[in-house]
């Protein structure tokens, strides 16, 4: 009785895991499609300003302007337009910077897991020394010295966030490598980078794909923060963090201008680490 | 990071152990020092310049740069500043031209104050998650809290202060979005625990008001946390739940809820414990942009004006500062799992 209620609740936690998987996909999917056609589905122009119509509300609100789906910001910019423009933005530090993150942070951590000894001693003490600084200051700082623009922020991400991968992956090497098969695989002729390569890389691989899909939900979480404080792509770009900062000073006249660009980034941050979550279930081979 | 493992060892070795302890914890403190020094030198724009009204002459800018320290070789500026900080002077901020750990230091209670609070509400949040989720666990209530969870979990700080923003600052505006107090009130506090110092004062108004700003940043930050908390506790207490102890209690005839708190729940927490430090050094380095989104008056906000305005010395203090309140809390967090455990305890 008990184990049918046991195999009864895993089909769920499959099932709950296989829907959450299908609706993020299907999110950021959308999200891809508007952000590589946004000049040809973007109803306006998102940069043409029209001091006429500034803070126009949505369409459903009294006083629209027609054609101005989700209202306009305080310079008269069609907000929905800025939204799909800023999604080009924000999915491009997601890809970049995600992926650059994750072969660095991982590569750095197989290293030390698996080399052990010195190696594993430098790369440790600089994860410590990492994980030391506050990260959001540490970011802002990298913006600073290098200067906005779309590669200062990839490379603040990379610099920061390596750790991340490299913490996980370590440890996840150094458990790997006390493993039998790999003991034999050494005995069988391999030689060291072959045995990490083609023996740990693998069963690592599925831990590595889902900290890479949550990095992604954190690169945007970062580009939009350092829009947020104003250090991020030049001003005539629109990006979400920077609708969001405008939408923050001027809240009590137009919530609109805070409302959409916030829900669009909640369920894109909601949609990477639900991916995330799903995969890691499907690969635990306990549910599978 | 890694936690004291020394089942079985005497005084000696643990004395021994500690020490390395505090060894690594220098050298992380060192590595920072260095790394934060060095990387804020490359920044671009001319600090002196900025602090001089247009129209100063070259000379002017080369004497107060010399009055700086900036026109030396930066190798001996490290030094400079390192022997400085050793006796405890961090320099001079450049914009405010008062000193570093008097500015930091007044500010710094704001920020403990804001992380203090937080913590406090992502236990409650948490722990009520996670006791609630194994009253009723198996049920449709632990579904709804795990995907409750869920959500807390994916939503970094910095969203939950906007939506927190729209909710109780817009809709339903019951609660101040900027600020730490209400700037007209009268403030009789000497020292900058406003929240401690209005309640040890009786000041039941000050202290409305005060917790009346803090709720929302306080909340924003405590939301991730209690997710963490939450589920990591309703884990082990499910685990617990299945030991041959607490079965013997429940044969006495206790109800569940009192066995869950009386019995299961001490032996459960330990776990959680070392893993919330960690987390709450995250938790701190979060109040950096939920400072600045609610305009509250601590440390991260002065930080962000610091980089904008170019202001290195100042920069130079907050980063070390916050490092040391890091490591300082994982330090803590070791020592205190090295107490708590009896296991460590009776070795």
């Amino acid at each position: 009785m008990a184990e049918a209620k046991a195999i009864d609740g895993r089909s769920l936690i499959r099932r709950r895991a296989g829907l959450r998987l299908w609706l993020s996909a299907g999110w950021l999917g959308m999200l891809c499609i508007a952000a590589l056609l946004a000049p040809w589905i973007a109803p306006k122009d998102p940069l043409a300003q029209d001091l006429f119509l500034g803070r126009m509300p949505p369409v459903w609100e009294m006083g629209a302007e027609p054609g101005y789906w989700l209202g306009t910001d305080s310079l008269g910019r069609d907000v929905l337009s800025r939204i799909i423009h800023g999604a080009r933005i924000a999915l491009m530090v997601a890809l970049i910077a995600g992926t650059i993150t994750c072969v660095i942070g991982a590569t750095l951590g197989l290293l030390a897991g698996f080399l052990r000894g010195w190696v594993d001693l430098v790369i440790s003490r600089l994860i410590d020394i990492w994980m030391a600084f506050p990260p959001v200051l540490f970011s802002i700082l990298l913006i600073a010295v290098l200067g906005p623009g779309l590669w200062s922020i990839i490379i603040a991400i990379v610099v920061i966030d390596w750790t991340r991968f490299a913490r996980v992956v370590r440890a996840e090497a150094m458990a790997q490598g006390a493993m039998d098969y790999v003991a034999s695989a050494r005995v069988a002729g391999r030689g060291r980078f072959g045995t990490m390569l083609r023996e740990i890389l693998p069963n690592v691989l599925p831990t590595i794909v889902v900290l890479l899909t949550l990095e992604m939900g954190i690169a945007v979480i970062v580009e939009a923060i350092l829009s947020f404080v104003n250090l991020s792509i030049s001003t005539d770009q629109p990006t979400w963090g920077g609708m969001i900062s405008e939408g923050r000073a001027s809240v009590h006249q137009a919530w609109w201008v805070l409302v959409f660009p916030l829900i669009t980034l909640f369920l894109t941050v909601l949609s990477f680490s639900q991916l995330g979550e799903g995969l890691k279930d499907r690969f635990d081979p306990v549910l599978r | 990071m890694c936690g004291l493992h020394m089942e079985g060892l005497g005084p000696m070795q643990i004395l021994r152990v500690l020490l390395l302890r505090l060894l690594t914890t220098a050298i992380t403190l060192a590595g920072v020092a260095v790394i934060v020094f060095f990387v804020i030198r490359v920044v671009p724009g001319n600090p002196i310049a900025m602090m001089l009204p247009p129209g100063a002459t070259d000379e002017d800018i080369a004497r107060l740069s010399a009055l700086y320290g900036l026109d030396k070789p930066i190798v001996t500026q490290f030094g400079i500043w390192l022997s400085g900080v050793v006796q405890g002077d961090f320099g001079t901020s450049i914009t405010t031209r008062q000193p570093v750990l008097a500015l930091v230091l007044g500010r710094l209670p704001a920020t403990l104050e804001l992380s203090i609070m937080a913590l406090v509400m992502a236990m409650i949040l948490g722990g009520v998650a996670a006791l609630a989720g194994t009253r009723f666990r198996g049920g449709r209530t632990e579904g709804a809290i795990d995907v409750a969870n869920g959500m807390a979990l994916s939503v970094p700080d910095f969203l939950w202060g906007l939506v927190l923003i729209l909710l109780f600052g817009v809709l339903v505006p019951i609660f101040h979005i900027s600020g730490r107090v209400t700037p007209s009130l009268e403030l009789p506090f000497v020292t900058d625990f406003y929240l401690f110092e209005s309640l040890f004062r009786l000041r039941f108004d000050l202290w409305a008001d005060i917790v009346a700003h803090m709720f929302m940043p306080a909340l924003a930050l405590a939301i991730p946390l209690a997710a963490i908390i939450g589920q990591l506790l309703k884990q082990s207490l499910k685990e617990t739940m299945n030991l041959d102890y607490v079965t013997l209690s429940r044969t006495k005839g206790y109800g569940e809820t009192r066995v869950i708190l009386r019995e299961a729940l001490r032996n459960a927490a330990l776990p959680t414990l070392t893993l919330v430090g960690v987390q709450f050094t995250f938790l701190i380095g979060g109040t950096v942009i939920i400072e600045r989104l609610f305009s509250y008056e601590g440390l991260g906000n002065m930080a962000i004006d610091a980089v904008v305005n170019r202001d290195l010395p100042l920069i130079q203090g907050i980063v070390i500062l916050f490092a040391v309140i890091f490591t300082g809390v994982n330090l803590i967090v070791d020592l205190l799992y090295t107490v708590l455990n009896p296991r460590l305890r009776h070795g």
